[in-house]
């Protein structure tokens, strides 16, 4: 019995070690294997806006790396519970990087990332970090700001309309960012906002469009996420920007550029970072410099000094020569609230709540 | 407020209400047969997304609305099956309808998603678009919105001066005493699920095909939802609804112009609105006194079995 009971005992150990073998070589096997990347998205990937920028950004990835990486995606998933759900089976199944590309994504990220910690997420938009959760966003504000500049010059009325979605502070920033630029190069143009108190509702963005152009405004800006404004400046006969991606299609005559979100740059680095080992959980928050924002093609109806003036301004964003809310900048009372010599700081960007001089209209709280 | 301010902000409340009024119109003959539909926003979807792809893929417009017409239909005919021939519980019923036509316009339209159209365009009619004020308002719209007037006569004499209307009324306050009188009574009430449908579909089409030319997912946004609560507001009865959908047009309309006027209002409160009415009414339905003051056709939701 003694003799049997030992013998296996060896077995176990001989057991165990072929087990430890199998899973070592499995281990290496990992190793070589592509790089899983699982991306969830709030909407279709077709819609042209939000979703399409981040699917867009991950065919760019494929293409860079090609079969050094293995990307999945699951679209239209609802924030909530729903998404939950979704991004464990994601973790799940092997990915050892997840971005999850909505804002109300933020607390299952959260509680999903808890219980795979060796898996890694970047989540957009959020501000809640992990060990193994980092955020990422793209300064919008500073593609907004360029096309400001093109509304003040190109602008006759001196009215420009802003079709906005909801007060909050990523909006409240896109608007007083672009009146910036827009006061920058004519003082003497103001911006006229209307909200729809929706994201989407293409009916609604247009009719919210027409109502600015009824009252005088000779081009339209949105941060809505459909193309409703476009086509109803296109109907009009008078110029608009588009948001998210190009959205020239619907509009070809009115379309004269878009801010645009390029994930690409941003998404390859942090695969790179991941497939190397040295990724950490960061706070990215990058613009043109980066090139995680950008303008659409410009309209060839933009003049050519426009262009230039266009070229030069995001020349000195880029080398840090120049910024949306550099002092002095005032509100809608006059008052200073960023003096001369200073710029406002990423913290006050983000909690911005008031509009800048040349902003018509209350801000709605 | 100027001249050309008001003339547009009467043209786009037109604009506004004509997807309503024909849902509601659809609904509301649906709901005087006694079948309560709450489908409305599925069926609308699946138009708007049927309607744009035949549009799109045949390069006929009006192709587009007729698929849009019959995808609506197709699936007022699934709700009549089970809630008419399997007598389910037609709320529910509506209710599974709506998410339904949510998931698979969303599945079938996803390869359509960020395609552009060139739309239905407006249509001035001679002579009649040259009546200062009225003629801007009314007669320089698109071939729906006349098609929308034309279907609201269409369904108040239908209602109101027809023995057929007459018919279905009797239906839905007592489809027991309409069947003891010869009435087919469930003919009848099919036939209302398909109008309504159809309807819906139509309206799916206005958005898809004139309104904003372009599909995506849940484009319709709460409208059969609004178009539902319009029939209960107006209590029934045909005029009403044109009534209160222009009305609901202009509210939304004059929240947009209010702000670029440098109206300070609460855009959030005002878009709630329609929705927190909705529900009132929905409670004060649900009581049968109310039912009664209300002229709900008596016999509304509840299943009636070719065999009773």
């Amino acid at each position: 019995m003694k003799q049997e009971k030992k013998s296996l005992a060896q077995r176990f150990a001989k057991a165990a070690g072929v087990a430890l073998a199998l899973f070592m070589s499995a281990q290496s096997v990992t190793a070589a294997e592509p790089v899983k990347v699982g991306f969830v998205y709030v909407g279709p990937t077709g819609d042209a806006g939000w979703t399409y920028s981040h699917d867009k950004a991950r065919k760019y990835v494929e293409e860079q790396l090609g079969d050094k990486v293995k990307t999945t995606y699951v679209e239209s998933v609802a924030e909530g519970a729903d998404a939950e759900r979704v991004i464990r089976q994601l973790a799940k199944s092997g990915n050892d990087l997840i971005f999850t590309t909505s804002f109300g994504y933020m607390n299952p990220t959260l509680k999903v990332a808890k219980q795979f910690p060796k898996v890694k997420f970047e989540h957009a938009s959020g501000y809640k970090r992990a060990k193994n959760v980092g955020t990422y966003f793209d300064r919008i504000y500073e593609g907004r700001y360029l096309t400001g500049v093109i509304a003040g010059k190109m602008t006759k009325s001196n009215i420009v309309g802003y079709v906005g979605s909801f007060p909050i502070p990523e909006v409240v920033r896109g608007i007083d960012a672009f009146t910036q630029g827009l006061r920058s190069v004519n003082p003497k143009a103001v911006v006229k906002v209307v909200w729809v108190s929706s994201w989407y509702d293409p009916a609604k963005e247009r009719e919210a469009a027409e109502t600015l152009i009824l009252q005088g405004a000779d081009i339209i800006n949105q941060h809505t996420d459909s193309p409703g404004p476009i086509q109803a400046a296109q109907a009009k006969g008078v110029y608009a920007f588009g948001y998210h991606s190009d959205m020239s299609l619907y509009g070809k005559d009115a379309h004269l550029t878009a801010a645009t979100h390029n994930w690409g740059p941003v998404y390859l680095e942090k695969v790179k970072s991941v497939m190397d080992g040295s990724w950490t959980s960061t706070d990215f928050w990058g613009g043109l410099a980066s090139g995680a924002t950008a303008l659409a093609p410009l309209n060839p109806a933009i003049p050519e000094d426009v262009v230039k003036l266009v070229e030069e301004r995001k020349q000195a964003i880029i080398d840090g020569k120049l910024h949306p809310f550099q002092g002095p900048v005032k509100d809608q009372s006059g008052a200073v609230k960023v003096p001369a010599g200073e710029v406002m700081s990423d913290e006050d960007l983000l909690s911005l709540n008031w509009y800048v001089e040349g902003v018509e209209g209350e801000l709605p709280k | 407020m100027d001249y050309d301010l008001i003339v547009n902000i009467l043209y786009a409340t037109v604009r506004t209400g004509t997807p309503l009024i024909l849902v509601a119109l659809g609904e509301l003959v649906c709901e005087k047969s006694g079948v309560l539909n709450l489908g409305q926003e599925g069926m609308m979807l699946m138009g708007a997304v049927i309607g744009f792809i035949a549009a799109l893929e045949t390069g006929n417009l009006w192709l587009g609305v007729t698929f849009a017409m019959a995808a609506g239909l197709m699936m007022s005919l699934l709700f009549g099956f089970i809630a008419l021939n399997l007598s389910a519980n037609q709320v529910a019923t509506g209710l599974a309808l709506t998410i339904f036509g949510t998931g698979l316009s969303a599945f079938v339209g996803s390869d359509y998603v960020g395609t552009p159209l060139v739309g239905i365009e407006p249509w001035h009619i001679p002579l009649l678009s040259d009546i200062p004020f009225v003629g801007r308002i009314l007669f320089s719209h698109d071939p729906l919105v006349y098609l929308s007037f034309g279907l609201f006569v269409g369904v108040y004499l239908f209602l109101n001066r027809s023995h057929a209307g007459l018919a279905l009324k009797a239906v839905g306050e007592s489809p027991q005493s309409a069947k003891a009188t010869g009435l087919p009574v469930f003919k009848i009430r099919y036939l209302a699920v398909m109008f309504g449908g159809a309807m819906a579909g139509l309206a799916g089409a206005y958005l898809s095909l004139a309104y904003t030319p372009l599909w995506a997912e849940n484009m319709t946004a709460g409208r059969g939802w609004i178009a539902l609560a319009l029939v209960v507001f107006a209590s029934w009865k045909a005029e009403r609804v044109l009534l209160g959908a222009y009305l609901f047009g202009a509210f939304s309309i004059m929240h947009l112009v209010a702000q670029g006027l440098g109206f300070s209002v609460s855009p959030n409160l005002l878009a709630i609105m329609p929705y927190l009415a909705t529900i009132v009414v929905l409670v004060m339905l649900s009581s049968d006194k109310a039912r009664v003051k209300l002229y709900a056709p008596v016999s509304l939701g509840k299943p009636f079995h070719p065999a009773d």
